[in-house]
């Protein structure tokens, strides 16, 4: 069904189709949109979950997970100091392989008090355990939370997901809408290790050190595992309804001499650069970079790479740039840019390629080469 | 229920728990259990209890434990309480959790589960210290208590949890104490029978944290409600009933020294720290004993 909506709309519709037993959430800004949604849903009764107001996002998570180890399908929401907040327990849910779904509306993180765009939120929790996918349109939001559900509770992965939109650029925009009838797409959610009375026994208590590590182990195990599931599950997605996905979005790479490289909405923006680079006839391309984790082996060789960074790890640099330098073993052009909200153009963008110094870091709109 | 015979003989805490010699959090839990039966589910944030479970992959308990991170016991057990009455389950849903996990890190995620009104049984076991990380202060220690963290004994008073948790309106919430297993156990089958949220606060005397030797946990445990320094009653629906043992106690207690002396936490406690201790103990039992006259 055709209809205009929002990017948190999207999340929303999507998690009324899926139907999770409980949503745990706590409200922040600019997340607020898809649980008002969810709670509006829940209280028409167009949604038969339990919803949870919780008081905290540490509570959220800590909620989603004592609903997820009973077997049903969970879901919560947040967004920076929301997402930080539950830290702690996104660890634990990853650590319980728990498949709860989350939706990030990427936002900075304070001081100041900025509510805009920014990946350092979700950037600081990539090494919790959660696949994390990012998306750049209203549609892709409502397609990738859809997915989100299957890949998650896959019994290869049993991890969470957290899906990420960007906030107020995708959060708050509206876009058109294309709505499916999921069937069996996603099926009935089957916890092996779900609490069961009838066969008591012991969770997450005292482990030694073998345990513990195999248990890392069989967390990267499944991460590696999911590479498989994510590619068959959007693989049937497209076969059903049609909209083709997949670890990078490429745009115009194949015969590209330069690529540039970056995550969400700015990976929209640049395709719009390429195409006029392409008429001044540079040989550009883009790759939006959807899945951060797993992190995916990226086809850049022998192309000059740009990476646009809307994070940073400080006295390391920019987190995307980093972990492409390390696994092209090739140094690449380091773009920060779009912290906090920053406006930056597809003009802009079109000039990082242009003047692209690799080798080099670039902070955008502070000072030219740093 | 007059007699300990009548408590039911199947045991959820098998033999070969890691708990300490004269230990009365596992004392307690197991008439807890015994009244809960098997249709149940234990959520546990850091505490004692994680630690006598025993280590992975063997457990101690025969009942499902949910161990969970220190301040988000009744957050969990809020998402596992629904998910169960979701899919129609009556599991009861038993969050164990001591005085740190309550009264300080755990406070904001249990406020937040009473005030929703979640369907569970909040269970605080008090040892009035920081237990498993070897005894440093809480918000449950008593003034004048040497604690690892208070080396010459606690200046702030004892948190009145009781009172925030009554500031919630449960239906039912109840004080109770290791050394009376039955009235324990009566107080968790009563507190089953209730939707919505309750509450029994649990004293539980630790040896090796107040210093007394291992045989003395039910004798410390008595002289504490002889002492009037820990009172038992039930509040259901609001109305306040004292235990008959808490009543004579408040009437006339037994000189405080007598609770304190075996204690060698409390050794060497001034005059001025003792007699502050005494107000706040005839303060309370005069507030119980006015609330219950104004029913």
């Amino acid at each position: 069904m055709k209809k205009i909506s929002t990017g948190n709309k999207a999340v929303a519709e999507a998690v009324k189709q899926v139907k999770p037993a409980v949503v745990a959430a706590y409200p922040i800004t600019p997340q607020t949109e898809i649980v008002e949604q969810i709670a509006e849903f829940v209280s028409t009764g167009e949604l038969k979950s339990r919803y949870i107001p919780v008081e905290s996002e540490h509570s959220a998570m800590a909620a989603c997970i004592g609903a997820s180890i009973t077997g049903v399908r969970t879901f919560t929401a947040t967004s920076s100091h929301g997402l930080l907040y539950m830290h702690e327990m996104t660890n634990w849910a990853a650590g319980a392989r728990l498949p709860v779904v989350m939706a990030n509306v990427n936002r900075s993180i304070g001081p100041g008090w900025n509510i805009w765009a920014e990946h350092t939120d979700a950037m600081q929790e990539r090494d919790t355990g959660w696949l994390q996918v990012y998306v750049s349109t209203v549609q892709e939001a409502y397609d990738t939370t859809l997915m989100a559900f299957r890949i998650a509770e896959h019994s290869d992965v049993l991890l969470p997901v957290m899906v990420n939109l960007d906030g107020f650029s995708l959060s708050h925009i509206m876009q058109p809408l294309d709505t499916v009838e999921t069937g069996d797409f996603i099926p009935p959610i089957y916890l092996p290790h779900a609490i069961d009375p009838k066969n008591p026994a012991g969770y997450g208590g005292l482990t030694g050190p073998d345990q513990h590590f195999k248990f890392r182990w069989d967390i990267e195990r499944s991460m590696r595992d999911s590479v498989k599931v994510i590619e068959a599950t959007e693989n049937d997605f497209a076969q059903r309804f049609g909209r083709k996905y997949g670890f990078t979005e490429d745009y115009l790479c194949e015969d590209a001499d330069v690529v540039i490289v970056s995550m969400g909405t700015l990976g929209k923006e640049a395709e719009v650069a390429i195409d006029m680079l392409r008429k001044e006839g540079v040989k550009a391309g883009s790759m939006r970079l959807r899945w951060l984790r797993p992190f995916p082996k990226l086809n850049l060789k022998g192309k000059d790479v740009v990476v646009i960074d809307r994070d940073y790890s400080f006295g390391c640099g920019g987190i995307l740039a980093t972990s492409i330098r390390a696994q092209q073993k090739t140094d690449v052009y380091s773009v920060i840019a779009g912290l906090g909200g920053q406006e930056v153009t597809y003009e802009d963008i079109a000039n990082f390629i242009r003047t692209r110094r690799i080798g080099e870091e670039f902070w955008f709109g502070v000072n030219d080469h740093v | 229920m007059d007699t300990i015979t009548e408590i039911p003989k199947e045991e959820f805490i098998l033999k070969c728990t890691s708990a300490c010699a004269g230990c009365s959090d596992s004392l307690a839990l197991r008439y807890v259990l015994k009244a809960a039966g098997p249709d149940s589910v234990l959520v546990v944030p850091a505490c004692c209890t994680s630690v006598i479970q025993g280590i992975y992959p063997n457990t101690a308990f025969n009942i499902p434990v949910y161990n969970i991170a220190f301040g988000a016991a009744a957050a969990c057990a809020s998402g596992m309480s629904n998910a169960f009455r979701a899919t129609g389950k009556k599991t009861n849903v038993i969050v164990y959790a001591g005085d740190g996990g309550t009264l300080d890190i755990g406070i904001q995620a249990m406020s937040g589960a009473f005030e929703r009104g979640t369907d569970f049984l909040y269970i605080c076991y008090d040892n009035e210290a920081y237990g498993n990380t070897g005894m440093q202060r809480s918000g449950g220690t008593p003034l004048g208590a040497k604690t690892t963290t208070t080396p010459t004994g606690k200046t702030d008073a004892k948190k009145d949890i009781d009172a925030i948790i009554a500031a919630h309106s449960p239906p039912y919430m109840a004080t109770a104490c290791a050394a009376y297993p039955q009235d324990l156990f009566k107080k968790v089958q009563k507190a089953l029978t209730f939707r919505g949220p309750s509450f029994i606060h649990i004293l539980a005397p630790c040896p090796p944290g107040w210093r007394f030797s291992t045989e003395k946990s039910v004798e410390i445990g008595k002289l504490a409600v002889k002492s009037g320094m820990w009172i038992l009653y039930e509040r259901e629906y609001g109305v306040l009933t004292i235990n008959p043992q808490s009543k004579v106690a408040m009437k006339k207690p037994i000189p405080l020294e007598e609770y304190l002396a075996p204690q060698g936490r409390f050794k060497g406690i001034d005059a001025r720290t003792l007699e502050m201790l005494r107000q706040h103990l005839a303060k309370n039992i005069k507030k119980l004993l006015a609330e219950e006259a104004a029913e």
